[in-house]
């Protein structure tokens, strides 16, 4: 074969392995990425089986701990629409009321029932200010 | 005070403006009195930025609460060592460190390379001079870290408390010592390019500083996960988080910047990709430091929107679009002077390795930003999680591993097959014996990925150990030194070679650490009482008791309380005691009350650690105070006017009830093999990058006998 046409060839197959790369990382992302639903996105249009993540508030006072299970409910960043959970398993640190959380599981008559040690809790940056006069 | 530390910003704006000015006006003009007014203009700026910073800190120490910063960031019970550390850890303070560690590495480079490169470094100090205006401009304009308060609070509100571990304190600094390390290259990338001058000389003269700069911000990463680990109650040292990977992201990069100029030192290839690679990295680190403060990503470490998101990805637009602009103008002369020989050559490995490693960067950066990707696409915001990026990143890490082994063996511009397979005759000879006697002796095969990343590991210590074993035989019969002396004087004189050969062993132990950590861990989470047991790995752990104390929390964060627990765990005849504890630290919320508000606020595990070179066994206890409520709220309501000193024994009374008349725990118990290993390969990278960085001695003699041959030449001209 002579330098030029090897070189195409090359080429092309170094562009064709990189095309298939690329579109394996997009299918993969896509297939394995769970969705982040805020409580009135939930409410409107949850699947019964189907598995979320709820983001959102704690709402103040609704904090109930018994045992290892706990209940709370979950609102809106920005909004009144809210959703009871109910938790059991490890709690992070930062978890309060009024913190950002995220949380997997589904949604079983009205309550979300969490999976065991999915809570997570976005921390009050160390660089936002107003986080403890708030 | 205050306003001399505004001062200073406003003054080090204007003089970072006229460094800009100066500098363009003399490398158009040829002018050396203005290149050289510019290139002192930085000098001053770092004069500036260090007195505000002094101003800073000493506000800081006095506890002086009418600089907001201070009221808000620190308090007068707040220890020494975390008040000084406190100014990074708000958004202004920051900022400050960013522009005070970038004027103080530019005047360095300027100063060394005052003397040479004469087209390029004025080029090069009006893009520093651009950049470091930025973060001055930010900090007058919008984020002043030397706002006042026009009624100075009686008390500050403290360090996060999540913060108050040395490692975090460390870290910050770290990782911007290695973002604004990657401007240096950058700008004399951009000086380059725009003076036409695109051979090596501009990596010879800032090799070094990519270097430190990547040492930094890798020690960095390794010291965020070291806090992760040891300080954060989940037990991991990495979540794929986004500003972890917004830190790794650039180091990645970089790491395939200090690879590939090699090809253009040695040969005069893959120039474009060079000054991209530079360009990607420094956008990188730009975009790092934008992503903590944007909020744009839900991340651990960033939350509620910055005043300055907005201004940053301006910026980071602007670089980007000025460098691409800036390459593509310069194309013609950044024609490779080489052609790739032969794929069986060292130029070929370094760019496969460079492949894999920006590879490895986009698909980090594909799932650190693809909740914004898929919302962009399906309109709604979905996420990819760790078990993602863990299965994605898997191979790639692999690849690397292997090419950090073969690679250095492969000569330059052409090898024979054989003659490659003929040095790696043993190395491959030990990696089959390491993958035998792992099949054989131990349940490895479990993990195939972790299986051939053991195996990986086996083989590129093998390839140091030869290197530096042929190396010095080959060194002892010329000096004839003692073995210990043809050692030490092989690596001296070659420090680049060896210390690159010995931050890949360290990458290698640390990936050792990295697989039985992530392949084989076990956790439990329990809740027990005392004199119950839990089994975790091969450990048995008993709770024994609980301890509460006031006011003597061991790691000296300045917490009031903390509860804990007192464990003892067997395995085999080993017998260990554990003493993880969680630390409470008083609420500024009064609606809790005057006595509950010392239970109710930030409360952080002090978890404990068994650190072994063969397993980990990690204990986290999470007290459960809720049975100390109705005290509580009865202390509240009965004590809320007494004196201070009441109110200090009602709460040791309720402390003490606690230790008395526990109530079950929860312990999280991780047994972890091999984990340790990841912070000794850090350190051997570490060690490996620093004698890299250090002139070699040879150097410093050319150095100087080039300076007296410039002396006697000038001499005799003149003679």
């Amino acid at each position: 074969m002579d330098p030029r046409r090897k070189r195409k060839l090359r080429l092309f197959v170094a562009l064709g392995a990189a095309v298939l790369l690329a579109g394996a990382l997009v299918y993969t992302s896509f297939s394995a990425s769970t969705q982040a639903s805020t409580p009135s996105e939930l409410l409107a249009s949850a699947e019964p089986g189907r598995s979320y993540e709820l983001t959102g508030k704690v709402v103040d006072d609704s904090i109930e701990k018994d045992g290892d299970r706990m209940t709370f409910r979950i609102r809106d960043r920005d909004g009144r629409e809210s959703l009871p959970v109910t938790y059991a398993g490890v709690v992070p640190d930062p978890f309060r009321e009024g913190r950002e959380v995220i949380v997997s599981g589904e949604l079983k008559g009205g309550t979300f029932v969490a999976e065991r040690d999915s809570l997570i809790t976005k921390c009050p940056s160390k660089f936002t200010k107003d986080e403890q006069s708030a | 005070v205050a306003g001399l530390g505004s001062a200073c910003l406003l003054v080090g704006l204007l003089t970072a403006g006229y460094a800009v000015f100066a500098s363009v006006y003399g490398a158009r003009t040829g002018s050396r009195a203005a290149v050289v007014s510019g290139r002192r203009a930085i000098y001053c700026l770092a004069a500036l930025l260090v007195t505000a910073t002094v101003v800073l800190q000493s506000a800081f120490l006095r506890s002086d609460f009418s600089f907001k910063l201070v009221a808000d960031g620190s308090s007068t019970d707040t220890p020494t060592f975390y008040k000084l550390t406190a100014m990074w850890a708000t958004q202004d303070g920051s900022l400050l460190l960013w522009a005070l560690l970038m004027s103080l590495f530019s005047s360095a480079v300027l100063f060394l390379t005052r003397r040479s490169l004469r087209e390029i470094a004025p080029w090069a100090t009006a893009v520093l001079g651009f950049v470091a205006g930025f973060f001055l401009l930010l900090m007058v304009a919008w984020e002043n870290p030397f706002t006042t308060l026009a009624s100075p609070p009686a008390e500050g509100a403290g360090l996060n408390p999540l913060l108050r571990h040395p490692a975090m304190m460390i870290h910050p600094p770290m990782l911007y010592t290695g973002y604004v390390g990657f401007a240096i290259p950058f700008a004399f990338a951009v000086g380059a390019l725009i003076a036409r001058r695109t051979g090596a000389d501009w990596i010879r003269a800032t090799r070094r500083f990519a270097l430190v700069a990547w040492t930094f911000l890798g020690a960095g990463i390794m010291l965020g996960a070291l806090w992760s680990y040891s300080e954060l109650g989940w037990g991991g040292y990495w979540a794929w988080d986004p500003v972890e990977n917004a830190s790794l992201m650039p180091w990645l990069i970089g790491t395939a910047f200090i690879h590939s100029i090699m090809v253009q030192e040695k040969r005069g290839m893959l120039k474009v990709w060079n000054v991209s690679l530079i360009i990607a990295t420094f956008v990188l680190a730009l975009l790092g430091t934008f992503l903590v403060r944007s909020g744009i990503l839900d991340s651990i470490h960033a939350f509620g929107a910055s005043t300055i998101g907005r201004q940053f990805l301006i910026f980071i637009a602007v670089v980007v679009l000025g460098s691409v602009a800036l390459v593509i103008a310069r194309l013609d002369d950044l024609r490779s002077e080489a052609k790739l020989d032969s794929l069986m050559s060292r130029e070929a490995f370094f760019l496969v390795n460079n492949l894999v490693l920006v590879g490895l960067c986009l698909v980090i950066f594909w799932g650190t930003f693809f909740p914004l990707i898929s919302e962009a696409f399906t309109g709604e915001e979905a996420s990819v999680g760790p078990p993602w990026f863990n299965r994605v990143t898997t191979p790639l890490a692999l690849a690397l591993v292997a090419l950090a082994a073969i690679g250095p063996m492969v000569p330059w511009r052409r090898a024979s097959r054989s003659g490659v397979m003929r040095v790696l005759r043993w190395p491959l000879a030990v990696m089959g014996l390491t993958l035998v006697g792992l099949l054989v002796l131990t349940d490895a095969a479990d993990s195939p990925p972790a299986l051939a990343m053991f195996c990986f590991v086996a083989l590129v210590l093998t390839v140091v150990a030869q290197e530096l074993a042929r190396g010095t035989v080959a060194r002892r019969t010329i000096t004839r030194d003692p073995w210990p002396r043809a050692l030490s004087g092989l690596v001296a004189r070659n420090r680049r070679r060896y210390g690159g050969y010995l931050v890949h062993a360290g990458i290698a132990v640390l990936f050792l650490g990295v697989a039985a950590s992530s392949a084989f861990q076990q956790q439990r989470d329990v809740r027990i009482s005392p004199g119950e047991s839990f089994r975790v790995g091969g450990y048995d752990v008993t709770y024994e008791r609980p301890t509460a104390a006031i006011g003597s929390d061991s790691a000296g964060t300045g917490a009031p309380i903390s509860f804990g627990a007192v464990l003892t765990a067997r395995r085999g005849d080993e017998v260990v005691r554990l003493h993880p504890s969680r630390n409470f630290y008083p609420s500024q919320d009064a609606s809790t009350g005057p006595i509950g508000r010392f239970f109710e606020g930030e409360a952080t595990s002090e978890v404990d650690v068994r650190w072994g070179l063969r397993r980990d066994l990690w204990v986290a206890v999470r007290p459960d105070i809720g049975e100390l409520e109705p005290a509580i709220r009865e202390a509240n309501a009965k004590f809320s006017d007494s004196a201070d000193d009441i109110q200090a024994l009602v709460i040791a009374a309720i402390v003490e009830r606690y230790r008395k008349d526990p109530p079950p725990a929860a312990f999280r118990g991780i047994d972890s093999p091999l984990v340790s290993w990841i912070w000794i390969g850090g350190a051997i990278v570490l060690l490996g990058a620093l004698i890299a960085i250090w002139p070699s001695p040879e150097a410093r003699i050319r150095r100087v006998s080039s300076i007296y041959a410039a002396r006697l030449g000038k001499e005799l001209t003149r003679a």
